[in-house]
Formats: C-alpha cells, structure tokens, sequence
C-alpha cells in the first residue's frame, strides 16, 4: 500500500478472504457470533477451538457450504456472498474434508484428475489422455514434495497422510488460491501428521492463503502466522505468530482457567 | 526402475537414502497379477485343459463351435452387467428382458406384419426404455437395485408369457423365418462362419466386439471413469463433480441393450422365441461378472473378466454334456465357483481397500 513499508514476502496486501464479524445462528441457537478472519495470500491462519467452539460453522461459511448469517464476508476485497462449495471453487476457494473425496479403489492419478479428465479426439475417439495426467499427476506431487512409487496404485493403499497430500496437490493444481483444511491431522499418528504440516508448509510457500482448522495446538504452531481461538461460538482472540506461546495457546484453548482449576483438581493431595 | 535385478545389489549401498525416500516402481509381474480377470484366465484354461482330455468331442470344430457360441450369449450379458456392477449396482430384469425383445420382435412381425426392421428397431427402443426406468427408479428413489430389477423382473416375467399367450394362444412364436427379411437379418445375427474349420457363429464376433468396446470405454474414457467412481465412492464422485446418477442411468440402459441384442442373436439362430426364454440366466451373468473379478459393492472389476467368467460357463455348460455326467453336476459347479470368485474377491478388497 505505502512505498515505506514493503509488504512481507508472500502476502500481498488485500487479503484473499476476509470476514468482518460474521456470524450465523441456527433458530434460536447462535452457532457463530462476530467473528472476523482475514487469510493473506503466502500466509497460514489457524483456527483453534475445542469441539462446539464453532471451528465448523466457521468452515461452512468459507468453503461456501452455508452462507453467512450477520456480517460480513470478503473474497479479494469485495462484499461476496456464497451460495454454494462450486461457487467457492470458482473463487478459487478449495476446502479438503476429512474423507478427501476419494475413491479407494481406483489409481492416484485417476483419483487425481477424478471429474476434470484430460482428454484427446474427438467424437467416439475422444480418450483419456492417460500420459498427461499421468506426467501433471507426479509433477504436481513431486512440487508438493510428495514422491510415490507407483502413480497406477489405488490411493487406498497409501498411508493417511500421503491421501491427504494428494488431495491438496490436487486443489492446488485444479487453481486453489485458498485451501481450507477441516481437521487434516485429526486421524494421523505423528510422523503422518509431520507429512501434513509439510504439505501445508509447501502450500504456503507457493504463495497460497491456508485455512487450517486443528484442536492441536502442537499440529499449529510450527506452521501458524495467525492463530484464530474460537470457543462457545465467539471469538477468544487473534494472535500473531510471535505474540504468544505454545502454552499460553493450549491454556486458552483449554479455557484458560479452567484448565488450572482441572490441573489442580486431578493432581494428587497429601492426606 | 531397474533394468536387470543384480544391478540392485550392486547399487544398493550408494543408492541407499534416495531408495527410501522412491522405492521402486511395481514390478510389471506384480502388476500383472494384480489385474482383476487373472482368476477368471487360470480358472478358463484349467477348465479348458479338464474336458479337452477327459473328452474326444470338446476339442473336435463342432464341440468348439458349440461352446463358443453357448459362451457368447452369456458373455455379451455378462460384460453388460459387470460394467453395471462396477457401477455399483444390479439388474436382476436383464435376463427376462432378453425374451421379452425378442418376444416383441416375434409379435409385431408374425402376427400383425410389421416390417421386421422396424420391429427391432421398436424393440430396441422398448428395452432401453426399460432400462431407463429401472435407473431412474433406482437413482431418484435411493432403493437397492437387487430390490427395483426383481420387480421389473418378475412384471416382465409375467407379461412375457401372459401376453405371448394371449395372442398367439400359446407360448412360443413360431414362423419367423417365413418373415420378409428374415434371411437379411440372420446374415448379421444368426449366421456361420467358418474358421480353420470350426463353425463360428456370429453371436461370437458380437461378443468380441462388446467386450473390446466395454474394456475401451472402461479403461480410457472418462465414462469409463466415472463408471469406476460412481461404484467406488458415490459421494466422493459427487463432490468431484461425476455425473454418478446420469452413469447409473446409462448402465441400466446400456444392459438392456445388451439384453436386445442377445434376444435378437436367439431369434434369428433358431426363428422361434419361447415365452420363457431369459428367465433365471439372470444370476449366470452376475455369477460370470463375479468369477471375472467384479466386486458385489461396486468400484472393481473388468469386462475381459467377465468375458471369460461366461467362457468358463460355456465350456463347463457343453462339457458336462460331452463328458455325459449328471446335468445337475453344472448348478453344484456353478456354486462353488461363486464361492470361490467372492473369497478371492474378499482378499483383493481387503488387500486394496484396508486403510481407506
């Protein structure tokens, strides 16, 4: 914006998505209230919370699932509202769920081209062209660092974290400028949560804005420049990498004193 | 990866970081066996090697000729429903849909004259109707298949012989060959040719054709995509983008086609129908689409496998009769392949499938 002050590498001023104090409520039953995120390009926000803290509703109105009740939502500065995940996808908004729509049984690279297939003829002979996709499938992974042995085996077989890799690879590539990651380390032992974390490092590093919503504090930390504390619906505060701790982020996650009164109840007393 | 398999040792030790992080490429061996119609090929040839020693009419140009052509009929079927199993589901109404063309055939152009081209083609017309409302049955309503096609099974059983009876007072249609342009016909459905002296009929070259053109679309189109996808994983393919309700659709129809052109490739071999023709080779054609590799819950499978799932009913059909066992002995044999094709299934599922 001013000649003064350089922008950081990676973000670019005008955030990708933003939302200014949205909110959402289910009849009488307020899942959502004034909550502002902005997602910069090159940059990860972490949305923290605990289960019911409203980290889904969250998601729904970024990934165009559900729109907004009361607020505010912006895509590259201008008042939007989504009606639907395609709409979303057009804005190069892309959201990786937790059961990767995926299909076991057939290859990576099908999987990968699943829907939007490379074809060549035209007519009856209008084919697969099984090359291409095949090549752009291990390009595309191979920049998201992943490499596997064999692109013809069904993505079934690999491991949960490589899965959740290639989803990613896959939004990337189909013209993600946002990814939005629903709970990607929930299900993962550690060193396949490490090859998660990677891959959003990865992304990150390509210049894209990355939503990672998480209840682990431990997954988010390494790789959050913004923490966003949801808890009971509302907005527990913002912080930028450098303002807080892992601890201080566990204890507010927790609930802050609730935790000390939790860590004092269950540790042991003499008589 | 590797050119020849001494090399390997001899490289391990420098290449031995990278080799962890890209091990190698499946052998082209592996991938061989990991193909689902290779049962089905060692199941056929053991078959083959069974009533080629034990009897002298399976090997003769006749007994070829007639387990050939009794596998066609089963085989066009059996390609049909396993592209519809890929796709997730079932069609019990194929077998008596294959009476009911012909049937429709034998009625227009016997009784009321009708040109007998436009009578195939209204009987086509017919049966992909058919098709299409099974489909739509199943894809608006969210029913099993096994349950909407056992309905329209048991409505086509009966109207075949109800309805035959009704206007011809019995239940059969006979007299097709006095039909203007029957021979025409016969020359493109009901012909011979003769192959290093083996009598091969047409329904033969059909099946080729229907299983190279299913395993075409399978494998290299992206129909053939979204066949395997709307099988594997209806919602995964859905928030893809698949069109999974217009794929189910274009299965039922595509089996009912099949199903015309096997009651097309009956009537013009032997120029009567009976009213009954079709009726319980339903579950052949799903045993044969099984024993070639096609999981019951959808997603896996291949046309050639089934085409010689019904190569195996063939032979073995024929070859009980040359061998002159009990016929009964074919229903105990048919069992325990099923038995067989759905534990080895089981194990490929489970081997493929353990950690989605």
């Amino acid at each position: 914006m001013s000649g003064a002050t350089p922008p950081r590498p990676g973000s670019a001023g005008t955030p990708l998505i933003e939302a200014r104090g949205v909110g959402r409520s289910y009849g009488s039953i307020v899942a959502l209230h004034d909550v502002s995120a902005r997602v910069l390009a090159g940059e990860v926000l972490c949305v923290l919370g605990d289960n019911g803290a409203g980290k889904s509703t969250l998601i729904s109105i970024l990934s165009g699932a559900q729109p907004h009740g009361s607020g505010e939502f912006l895509v590259d500065g201008q008042p939007t509202r989504l009606s639907s995940p395609r709409e979303a996808r057009d804005h190069g908004i892309a959201t990786v769920y937790q059961d990767l729509a995926v299909v076991p049984l057939m290859s990576v690279w099908r999987n990968f081209f699943l829907g939007s297939e490379l074809t060549v003829g035209h007519g009856p002979l209008r084919r697969l062209d099984v090359a291409r996709m095949r090549s752009v499938a291990s390009a595309e992974l191979a920049r998201m660092g992943i490499q596997l042995r064999d692109l013809e085996q069904p993505i079934g077989t690999l491991s949960g974290g490589e899965r959740q890799s290639v989803a990613i690879a896959r939004a990337v590539y189909f013209g993600a400028r946002v990814v939005i990651l629903d709970e990607p380390t929930a299900a993962l032992g550690v060193k396949q949560a490490g090859i998660v974390l990677r891959d959003i490092a990865r992304a990150r590093d390509r210049g894209l804005g990355v939503v990672f919503v998480t209840h682990n504090p431990h997954h988010a930390y390494p790789v959050g420049d913004t923490f966003l504390l949801l808890g009971r619906g509302e907005m527990l505060g913002t912080y930028a990498r450098g303002e807080i701790t892992v601890e201080e982020l566990t204890r507010l996650m927790a609930g802050g004193s609730e935790l000390d009164d939790l860590t004092r109840e269950l540790g042991r007393h003499p008589s | 990866m590797t050119r020849a398999a001494p090399a390997v040792s001899e490289t391990a030790a420098p290449l031995g970081p990278v080799a962890a992080v890209v091990p190698a490429a499946t052998h082209p061996f592996v991938a061989v066996l990991r193909r689902p119609e290779i049962g089905a090929l060692a199941a056929a040839l053991m078959i083959f090697v069974l009533f080629s020693s034990i009897t002298t009419a399976f090997l003769t140009p006749a007994g070829i000729g007639t387990w050939l052509y009794s596998s066609s009929l089963f085989g066009i079927m059996a390609v049909a429903v396993a592209l519809l199993m890929i796709g997730g589901e079932f069609d019990l109404s194929a077998g008596a849909m294959t009476g009911t063309t012909g049937l429709l055939v034998g009625v227009l152009t016997t009784q009321w004259q009708v040109n007998i081209w436009l009578a195939m083609a209204l009987s086509l017309a017919v049966a992909l109707g058919l098709g299409a409302i099974n489909g739509l049955l199943v894809v608006t309503t969210g029913l099993p298949s096994f349950i909407v096609t056992l309905g329209t099974f048991f409505i086509l059983q009966g109207i075949n012989l109800a309805v035959t009876k009704l206007i011809t007072g019995s239940v059969a249609i006979q007299g097709m060959s006095a039909v203007d342009g029957f021979d025409t016909g016969k020359i493109l459905f009901g012909s011979r040719v003769s192959l290093l002296g083996v009598e091969v009929k047409t329904s033969v070259f059909w099946w080729l054709a229907v299983t190279l053109i299913a395993t075409w679309v399978l494998l290299r189109t992206r129909p053939g995509n979204w066949i395997f996808a709307a099988g594997g994983a209806p919602s995964s393919a859905r928030q893809m983008g698949v069109p999974v309700a217009r794929t189910k659709i274009s299965l039922f129809m595509t089996t009912a086609g099949a199903a015309w052109l096997v009651g097309m490739l009956q009537l013009f071999d032997v120029s009567t129908v009976q009213a009954t023709s079709g009726i319980g080779q339903e579950f052949v054609y799903i045993i044969c689409a099984v024993v070639g590799g096609c999981l019951l819950t959808g997603g896996y499978g291949s046309a050639v496998g089934a085409a010689l799932g019904a190569l195996i009913y063939g032979m073995t059909l024929q070859g009980i009769v040359f061998a002159q066992w009990d016929n009964n002995w074919l229903k105990a044999f048919l069992g325990a392949m099923l038995l067989g094709a759905v534990l080895v299934n089981l194990y490929v599922r489970k081997r493929l499938g353990s950690r989605s």
